[in-house]
């Protein structure tokens, strides 16, 4: 009941002009930067992050969130009309989507990737509503050992579970940790890595990490392998459902939340693993299991309901824990950081009404994004026609934007493009750049924790792991760690056994 | 017969040199490799040299982090150059626009690059309406734009417009340059 009260002073927040004003540009923005091919919403936020700068934060994180929101939608309208999905969310999305827009049926495709996206939404920020209060309660006595074990966690998760090769991963999280140690050791003032330059010994911001290593980065990365010919996106029309069809997809949209939320409040990677375990599901129970591949609508409805639906557990472990699970959750945490805001436990307490305006923005945000999505998908789909010379240069311009924008010094230019070229060669290698913005954001911050951690302790290790929190999420590393390692033992067992 | 010896010595340096090149094409990642060993060793003797006498508070130090970082650092190169030699390869990003079985174009790349150096240079003297707007015409250039007439008003109007929502809507302070002045 507490927390549907707050809910409710939440929508007192959400619902000033000034706060629907920026929900509106945050979702059209999303949906813009969704269908725009080779922007996702973490290079969306992270352009944004200097606004923070004269924005106030409740009306920065409503225009963030619903820029997340509205990146999800916007991506499954790039993937159904075009086959080329952008963000790892909208890969599921092409495989049955594409197939149906080339049939003729993207109408039907798009009306249930949005629909399934407003409901795995709207069950999803329900979800939240009531658990994340909850999440904070118990957690809310966690003290400097506890957010250690926190940060190792998404350290560990971020490079185990993510990408392919677990050592480039873990190269990635190492490149961003040695860039947070960049500039004054918090505790002592002592001078690390800033080879006598003044310009260094501030650090190098968040914000020019994220701009050139998600914008920089990627834009010359496309520029260094351009598809001089984009592929044309398929025309279609208003989307609508029949009803033959609406019979097929209710329940895959009401299913996809059940596996997309837990996978998205995990640091397992945010959408991609529930929105395929959402299709094979799917796939499983459908009676239509022959049309699979070749354009069956619930492989769209039910993870793309599931994709929204992670995105609001995301927002559970980066609000209650502090702990980012995907790109986008990392980007905004380093917004709250700019604000000096701590996610954690506390701030249900300290900052009720950003955090229930945010909230209650969620649900308006996705009725917004609905309205304009079912009706306005023909309209979205031009800016697929967008001439990418004009797409990539404006990236890089609001980029020289953002970072000058941090201190007004043209060095931060400079950093900004050595950044952008190690993201280039990070894609390049298959180096994942997730794991290093993780390092830069949160590295200072857990060596902080851990620092004062042993202090606590007295030196003594055992400081670290004195709380049963601690001791759980440790578990947890080990098993996530140790995974790969019984997945290997346990065929060769059963084979022995066979 | 020491002649012989030294030609021959002579002949398979030149054969493994050629082997080493061999060797090495395709084997690109292992730059990556050196990055990393080279960061590492940067970070290492930057805690090493550290004086910290004078700022120690509490059981860990200021090194302590870097040292762990450091060490991690020449790990995981050497773990990477195994797998890489095992032939472990990176797999590029794909995306939306990007055509991997195509061979870099790395011109547009460093024209870009160029471009946006000529940016940070020029972004005080200028200003931003006039740098930024150079830099969205030579950067739309460098990817293939050649629109004469459209491109060099779009990148202006562009450039103004975004120099006053920032400038004057958002307060995010840009500096104006001369043309700003005469306004």
């Amino acid at each position: 009941m507490d927390s549907l009260s707050s809910l409710l002073d939440g929508f007192g927040t959400a619902l000033s002009p000034v706060n629907l004003l920026w929900a509106a540009v945050g979702v059209l923005l999303g949906t813009a930067i969704g269908v725009l091919p080779g922007i996702g919403p973490a290079m969306a936020v992270a352009l944004l992050l200097p606004v923070t700068y004269g924005l106030d934060p409740t009306a920065a994180f409503i225009m963030f969130a619903g820029i997340y929101y509205g990146g999800m939608f916007g991506g499954s309208t790039t993937s159904i009309l075009l086959n080329t999905p952008g963000e790892t969310a909208a890969v599921v999305a092409a495989m049955e989507g594409h197939p149906m827009a080339r049939s003729g049926r993207g109408a039907q495709a798009l009306a249930a990737a949005a629909i399934g996206h407003f409901a795995g939404g709207m069950i999803g920020t329900c979800l939240l509503v009531f658990l994340a209060p909850t999440v904070a309660d118990l957690a809310v006595d966690i003290g400097a050992p506890d957010y250690f074990a926190i940060m190792v966690l998404a350290f560990i998760a971020v490079t185990s579970v993510l990408g392919s090769s677990r050592v480039r991963g873990f190269a990635s999280l190492l490149i961003g940790l040695t860039i947070g140690l960049v500039g004054l050791d918090q505790m002592t003032g002592q001078q690390r890595l800033t080879f006598g330059s003044l310009e260094l010994a501030d650090g190098i911001d968040v914000v020019i990490v994220a701009v050139g290593l998600f914008a920089i980065g990627e834009a010359l990365w496309v520029a260094l392998h351009l598809r001089r010919r984009p592929d044309e996106p398929i025309p279609v029309g208003r989307p609508w459902l029949g009803k033959a069809e609406l019979r097929r997809t209710w329940k895959p949209w009401l299913r996809g939340p059940a596996i997309g939320f837990p996978f998205g409040a995990i640091p397992a990677g945010g959408a991609e693993i529930p929105t395929f375990l959402s299709y094979v599901t799917e796939k499983r129970l459908s009676k239509h299991r022959d049309e699979f591949g070749k354009g069956a609508i619930e492989g769209v409805a039910g993870p793309e309901s599931a994709a929204s639906a992670s995105a609001a557990g995301t927002l559970v472990s980066m609000l209650t824990l502090g702990l980012p699970t995907t790109a986008v959750a990392a980007v905004m945490l380093a917004a709250f950081q700019q604000y000096g805001i701590q996610p954690g436990p506390l701030l249900f307490e300290r900052e009720p009404d950003l955090v229930w305006g945010l909230i209650a923005s969620l649900f308006i945000a996705m009725a917004m994004l609905l309205v304009l999505n079912l009706p306005l998908a023909p309209v979205w789909a031009k800016l697929l026609r967008i001439p990418r010379p004009y797409l990539y240069a404006g990236i890089l311009f609001f980029a020289a934007i953002g970072a000058y924008a941090v201190g007004g010094e043209p060095l931060d230019l400079v950093i900004l493009l050595i950044i952008g070229l190690l993201g280039l060669l990070m894609r390049r290698y298959g180096l994942p750049v997730l794991p290093a913005v993780i390092g830069v954001i949160l590295g200072p911050a857990a060596e902080q924790q851990l620092r004062r951690a042993l202090q606590i302790s007295d030196g003594s290790v055992s400081g670290l792991v004195n709380t049963p929190f601690a001791v759980t999420v440790y578990v947890v590393i080990a098993l996530i760690l140790c995974w790969p390692l019984a997945k290997r033992l346990v065929p060769r067992g059963r084979a022995k056994a066979s | 017969m020491t002649d012989h010896h030294t030609d021959a010595t002579a002949g398979t340096t030149e054969a493994t040199r050629g082997g080493i090149r061999a060797f090495l094409r395709g084997r690109s990642e292992l730059g990556v490799c050196a990055l990393l060993l080279a960061i590492g060793v940067l970070v290492l003797t930057d805690a090493l040299t550290m004086d910290t006498d004078f700022a120690q508070r509490g059981p860990v130090g200021p090194r302590t982090v870097p040292i762990v970082v450091g060490v991690a650092l020449l790990v995981v190169a050497v773990l990477l150059a195994v797998d890489v030699l095992r032939g472990g390869k990176g797999e590029a990003e794909g995306g939306e626009d990007i055509d991997l079985s195509a061979p870099g174009d790395w011109r547009t790349v460093l024209l870009l690059s160029g471009v946006f150096l000529a940016n940070a240079i020029l972004i005080e003297p200028l200003g931003f309406p006039i740098s930024g707007a150079l830099l969205f015409w030579g950067s739309a250039y460098a990817l293939g734009s050649r629109a004469f007439h459209r491109d060099p008003l779009i990148a202006a109007v562009l450039s103004t417009l975004t120099f006053f929502v920032f400038d004057r809507l958002l307060a995010v302070p840009l500096p104006g340059g001369p043309l700003m002045e005469v306004l």
